[in-house]
């Protein structure tokens, strides 16, 4: 694996199915009463946040404490020239600070990209801007694998059984051949980036489903189709993921109307009915309940929402230790 | 005083305004071909271009191997002073541009205060005056402070001792079309000319990049072609429909030179400039995203430099303009989408030109000297430059060794900016030496 963790273009599938094995061998740790690994001890993870993101800067601290890191999070209203200190001079006083990995969570695109060539440690980009957003999707392809490959041969999973599932059989293997639609919000959105990049990585078959105005206008050189009739798409899907619509695009002749936008791309019971008995709903979060999912929709055995944020400490734990090589890793399985 | 370098064999002889050329290829002289001659300066004109000249009393520049050039003319540069004397000065902006070959370049507006009163415009002039480097022709605001509201006063400008003649908001574009079209019949007047930085400003909303692959990957806010095609085209509308000059800067995109093909073929009065770096560069460049390829108009696509360049050879483009902006090292240490648009460029343009135009054999060196000193010349109305090397014209030229093996750029020149796109890029060619009326700005490479 490379240094940083800057883009799901980084990862090749062997790296991937790395992080994702990994990361089932430490869900088994959620099981135990000490849930906490010496591996990274001594080493210094900081979270630089320079957006307010409580669930994914929790989930990373988490994450780090498990693996017994000294974790400094690191605040950072507004950014750059303008508004007081550059990411540079923040960067050079986080290397002088000794961090051996800076989690970066950024409202400009390519801020981690920027931040890896001004640091020692291993960067990792926790969002940046419109760009990316990688360990979000490392954490849902785990939960697809979990879902749909659990060690039951790819038939529908048993029904969830909270945390981290440890008692369930371990899956295994890449996602190919697994249909998964991603609906919304896609030109700005670092979560569709990222999952387009490593879930075609892992071999799955993606389709975007927007209204024209939320694609890339490039989206034809993307690895995945496109639609623009989310209906069509939902008897073929095993796997819907709902992104998020921003309130700042509401009013901005992306769409219509918010009524018109949640009538042909929200999902509501309708439309879930139409998927296969198997398929599951995911939405990264924060949600807008009656937008672009029904309420019933997210509390329904179908979702995975809760699941994603149980998987996104283990999964980013197995980030952790891949990058910054840990060791003692072995003592799970013991 | 001698001076070493491969090309410069000796410099020699004690007329202080006198030099005799000896041995250069003149661009466009005796033909395409480009024989040798001696060209003979004296009293700030060219008095002789012939072969075997000998003229003692002459300081005798030895140019065998090197090309004579019309001294460059850039219709945009940008000078920062006044206001932002820590990217540049008038003085250092003309040394970089004295070493890039030029003898006169036009200082764009959008300093602080904006160029957009008689009195700035003559502070710039005379700050390049002293300087001496090149001269600095002012080009006067559209708008009272670029803000695109109501016209600057025009006509006070090209009355004041700057004799402005180009008028440009760069930087922004004269979007409102009742003003533009206001703007290029108000210039009629004193024979002036609108320079319009082509950018719808509501399809260009936090653009960050050129609209496209490399804008969907990189999650960057796109910058559209059509944003700068719609504009051009409706301005050749109303260049056309009010009968007066217009001018299109930074030209960046295929379409771009399809529009302003179509507007020359029915004769309509519009002449256009394109930068180098959209000459050679493109968007892919901002896969790391270092923002010192962050420019406005941005890098395009492949396909868009092949079509410039086209354009560029079969004169649909005019000229190469630089667009010369540089910024201090924290506008570009920074975020993409923080950091400031622009790129210097005056130090190494005809570098750039001679490996995507000549090189490619789609330019000689006649045509180099037509787009880039000739023809910028005439569209700035600028006396005093832009003639064909000959006797009797003032005495404004440059030497340029294009045989100097490529070597590696390095941002460290006269300019205080060191944004340039090209670092470590190998470009071939060496500016040798610079004339202003007949005196070295620049010898062997250096500072005169």
């Amino acid at each position: 694996m490379k240094r940083h963790l800057i883009s799901a273009a980084d990862l090749s599938r062997a790296d991937a199915l790395l992080i994702l094995d990994t990361a089932e061998e430490l869900a088994q740790l959620a099981d135990r009463p000490i849930k906490k690994l010496p591996t990274l001890r001594g080493r210094t993870v900081v979270n630089l946040f320079y957006e307010d993101s409580t669930r994914t800067r929790i989930s990373f601290e988490a994450a780090a404490k498990r693996l017994s890191a000294d974790v400094i999070n690191f605040s950072a209203k507004g950014s750059s020239v303008a508004k007081g200190e550059s990411l540079k001079d923040t960067a050079l006083t986080l290397e002088a600070m000794g961090a051996d990995a800076v989690v970066i969570r950024h409202p400009a695109s390519g801020a981690a990209h920027r931040l890896a060539g001004w640091v020692r440690g291993s960067v990792l980009n926790a969002g940046d801007g419109t760009h990316e957003h990688p360990t979000q999707a490392l954490l849902d392809a785990f939960t697809i694998r979990r879902r749909l490959r659990g060690g039951t041969g790819g038939r529908a999973a048993p029904p969830y059984a909270g945390g981290s599932g440890g008692s369930s059989p371990r899956a295994s293997g890449a996602l190919d051949g697994v249909r998964v639609t991603i609906v919304g919000d896609v030109l700005h959105s670092r979560v569709a980036r990222s999952n387009v990049l490593l879930l075609s990585t892992l071999g799955a078959e993606v389709t975007l489903a927007a209204p024209p105005t939320l694609l890339p206008l490039a989206v034809g050189s993307w690895p995945c189709a496109v639609s623009y009739d989310l209906d069509s798409e939902l008897p073929k899907s095993d796997v819907v993921m709902m992104l998020r619509v921003q309130q700042e695009r509401m009013n901005a002749a992306y769409f219509p109307s918010v009524r018109e936008y949640s009538r042909r791309y929200g999902l509501d019971v309708a439309r879930m009915a139409r998927l296969p008995d198997h398929a599951i709903v995911m939405h990264p979060g924060p949600m807008n309940r009656g937008v672009e999912i029904a309420a019933e929709v997210a509390d329904s055995s179908r979702s995975t929402i809760v699941e994603q944020v149980a998987n996104g400490v283990t999964t980013r734990m197995a980030v952790l230790y891949l990058l910054l090589g840990g060791t003692e890793f072995p003592a799970v399985t013991q | 005083m001698t001076a070493g370098g491969p090309a410069v064999t000796g410099v020699r002889g004690t007329g202080p305004d006198r030099w005799l050329i000896r041995g250069v290829t003149v661009a466009g002289y005796g033909g395409r071909g480009g024989e040798t001659a001696d060209i003979l300066l004296s009293g700030g004109s060219i008095v002789a271009i012939e072969s075997g000249l000998n003229h003692s009393g002459a300081r005798v520049l030895d140019a065998d191997g090197l090309i004579a050039l019309p001294g460059l003319v850039d219709l945009h540069t940008h000078l920062r002073e006044p206001g932002r004397e820590d990217a540049e000065t008038v003085e250092t902006g003309t040394a970089a541009a004295a070493l890039g070959g030029y003898t006169a370049v036009h200082a764009m507006a959008n300093t602080d205060p904006v160029a957009d009163t008689a009195g700035v415009v003559e502070q710039v002039w005379r700050l390049g005056r002293a300087a001496g480097h090149c001269d600095v022709q002012p080009v006067g605001a559209v708008t009272a402070g670029l803000a695109g509201q109501r016209l600057a006063e025009l006509g006070t400008m090209a009355d004041s001792v700057a004799r402005v003649r180009v008028f440009s908001d760069d930087g922004r574009c004269v979007a409102d079309p009742l003003l533009m079209r206001r703007a290029l019949e108000y210039v009629k007047a004193f024979d002036g000319v609108i320079a319009q930085h082509a950018q719808e400003p509501r399809l260009t909303e936090g653009a960050q990049l050129n609209e496209g692959e490399m804008s969907a990957s990189l999650g960057l806010a796109g910058w559209p072609a059509v944003a700068e095609e719609a504009i051009i085209a409706r301005d050749c509308l109303l260049a056309a429909h009010v009968g007066s000059a217009l001018h299109i800067c930074h030209v960046s995109t295929a379409g771009s030179a399809e529009i302003i093909r179509w507007a020359k073929s029915k004769g309509w009065p519009v002449t256009a400039e394109v930068t180098p770096h959209h000459l050679l560069l493109t968007d892919e460049l901002a896969s790391g995203y270092d923002p010192v390829f962050k420019v406005n108009p941005p890098l395009r696509t492949s396909a868009d430099v092949v079509e410039l360049r086209r354009a560029l050879a079969d004169g649909t483009i005019d000229c190469v303009a630089t667009d010369h902006a540089p910024h201090p090292v924290e506008a570009k240490e920074t975020e993409w989408s923080e950091a400031a648009f622009g790129m210097t460029g005056l130090e190494t343009a005809l570098r750039v030109v001679q490996e995507a135009m000549v090189d490619t054999g789609l330019l000689d060196w006649a045509g180099v000297a037509d787009r880039m000193s000739i023809r910028p010349a005439r569209i700035g109305r600028l006396a005093g430059h832009g003639s064909p090397l000959e006797a009797g014209v003032p005495a404004n030229l440059t030497l340029y060794d294009p045989a100097s093996p490529p070597a590696a750029v390095v941002p460290a020149g006269a300019s205080k900016s060191r944004n340039t796109p090209f670092a470590g890029l190998e470009l071939p060619g060496r500016v040798v030496a610079t004339f202003l009326r007949g005196a070295p700005t620049v010898l062997d490479g250096k500072l005169a």
